[in-house]
């Protein structure tokens, strides 16, 4: 991924080979709704911004397509700009001229109503009701493009495509499909590509080589000691797809089910027998949305005596503080959410330890509509969490609180609102496609 | 018998897009990828016990050749709901460790 470096030995290994474009993918939801809902990068701009130079230098040495998708982790509107401004900085900083094409993919609400109506946009599983409502609730929403709009760019003169959204697949598949190149192995290569390095034995070691011809490909790692194999290769499928035989794409199922791979030798891996199936088209959306505030408290405990009697504890705490937030602060069961998480005992694996935990930290989650009211629960939830006793005639205990305001302020609350396909009738329906040429001698 | 953390060469588990987690078992052979697979304690009905989901959603892949047995289904809460503890499922394989293989 863009921003997460790619060593420079490696990637000038991979330069020397003269492939026929560069590709790279900018983002993903893997880091959960914030980006989108905010429109923002999760990875800094510096190591964007590094990254990114390094592959515009290649760009124009190869003057070859460099193609980045998903800009700016979700790729909104606002990341396309984001990545454009940072590559405008960079050809002006190296004295580079390229044609840019900034490829958008942000839809609204009211864009998307009348295909809700026509019947357009149909449930993924598991499925998630879809109504005008919803679609108004989403505070950003972007469709996954295929390669086409891509494709179009690169067919009108561009150099550098940032595209929003994309498939991770479509940056990299682009370019081959354009070519004429096979679907089946088109995809299948880049399918295999689009961690980079995790298809190869050393995963850390940077990126790789795909070479795709009338009947596969061949992939090899860009750096010199690494490897790919049969089993690096074709394992690959399996991360993070819940199928790992039959991939959809934007109007296309890739089944690998018969793929095989061979060693051509001990680096690079040969795959044939990959199959695409043309289907409808479909662009899949997502779509994040605000939902309320939070506070956090961490708070730690160690006594072995309340440990042995935790669960106990907590669930007389949670009683306590409940009673209080409704008798005290006036605040109905529905205007609030509380929860805890013990980390040490069961906030992540539900199944049970043999016996008590050496020490809990102990995490108060407050959900509230605003921010303000978070924290004020939060702060009522303080002094019990600070001195709440085992047995009721207990004298005072006191945990262990890491810092001063105990309370954290974690924000807006967002949340995925969509798992959703909707048809299309041309591929770029839902892309817009803007030219500029960047790092251009300005005249006085 | 035998605890499957024990036996597997290697098991992770990730999210799927937002919505699904994977957990991929890596086995050491033909015959552990056998047991493995096989097992009545990986079936979809204790997988769906186990993690508090619907049988239904269970889906396992068999992958002999690598000797990988794959397991996918809808998460427990969507990742970065309020009740999602763990954002990219990374450490959803952990409740498997612990089961008892024939």
């Amino acid at each position: 991924m863009l921003g997460a470096g790619c060593s420079d030995e490696a990637f000038q290994r991979g330069v020397s080979l003269q492939p026929d474009c560069l590709a790279i993918d900018g983002g993903s939801t893997d880091s959960g709704p914030h980006y989108l809902g905010t429109g923002t990068s999760k990875m800094t701009r510096q190591a964007t911004k590094h990254d990114l130079r390094q592959m515009m230098l290649a760009r124009d040495r190869l003057g070859v397509p460099l193609l980045v998708g998903s800009c700016g982790t979700c790729g909104t509107d606002s990341g396309v700009d984001w990545m454009a401004d940072i590559a405008r900085e960079i050809a002006r900083e190296e004295g580079l001229t390229a044609r840019l094409a900034l490829v958008y993919s942000e839809v609204t609400a009211e864009q998307l109503m009348p295909l809700l109506d026509a019947g357009k946009i149909d449930a993924l599983d598991p499925a998630l009701p879809l109504t005008r409502e919803r679609l108004l609730e989403c505070d950003h929403i972007v469709g996954l493009l295929g390669y086409e709009p891509l494709a179009a760019a690169i067919a009108e003169g561009a150099d550098i495509i940032l595209s929003g959204r994309t498939t991770d697949t479509a940056v990299l598949a682009a370019v081959p499909l354009m070519q004429g190149f096979p679907a089946g192995a088109a995809w299948h290569a880049a399918k295999t590509a689009e961690c980079g390095g995790l298809c190869t034995v050393h995963t850390r070691l940077g990126g790789v080589m795909m070479t795709i011809d009338a009947d596969g490909f061949d992939i090899e790692p860009l750096h010199a000691a690494n490897q790919c194999t049969p089993y690096t290769v074709s394992a690959h499928l399996l991360y993070e797809n819940s199928d790992p035989f039959r991939l959809r794409e934007p109007g296309v199922l890739l089944d690998a089910s018969d793929a095989e791979y061979r060693a051509l030798d001990d680096r690079i891996v040969r795959v044939t027998r990959s199959r695409a199936e043309v289907m409808p088209y479909t662009i899949k959306l997502e779509g994040s949305g605000s939902a309320g505030y939070r506070t956090m408290i961490f708070s730690a405990i160690a006594d072995p005596k309340l440990l042995a009697r935790f669960d106990e504890w907590l669930g007389n705490l949670e009683a306590y503080l409940r009673a209080g937030i409704s008798r005290v602060m006036g605040i109905a069961e529905d205007g609030y959410a509380l929860e805890f998480r013990p980390y040490g005992k069961n906030a992540i694996n539900p199944v049970p330890a043999a016996g008590p935990p050496h020490e809990v930290g102990l995490m108060t989650l407050v959900w509230a509509p605003t921010q303000q009211l978070a924290t004020e629960i939060a702060k009522y939830c303080n002094p019990m969490l600070l001195h709440f006793p085992l047995n009721m005639d207990d004298p005072l205990p006191s945990f262990a609180f890491p810092f001063s305001p105990a309370e954290v302020e974690l924000g807006c609350h967002y949340e995925f609102k969509l798992n959703h396909v909707v048809h299309v009738e041309r591929p770029d329906q839902l892309a817009r496609t803007r030219f500029e040429t960047i790092g251009e001698a300005v005249h006085g | 018998m035998a605890e499957l953390g024990a036996i597997a060469k290697y098991i992770r588990s990730k999210s799927a897009g937002p919505f699904w987690v994977t957990i991929d078992i890596f086995c050491h052979d033909a015959d552990s990828f056998e047991r493995i697979a096989g097992s009545p304690a990986l079936a979809p009905r204790a997988v769906a016990e186990l993690y508090g989901v619907s049988e239904n959603g269970v889906r396992q892949y068999r992958l002999p050749s690598i000797h990988v047995f794959k397991i996918s289904f809808p998460r427990t809460a969507v990742q970065g709901s309020l009740g999602d503890v763990d954002s990219h499922a990374g450490q959803y394989f952990v409740p498997l460790l612990s089961v008892e293989i024939d």
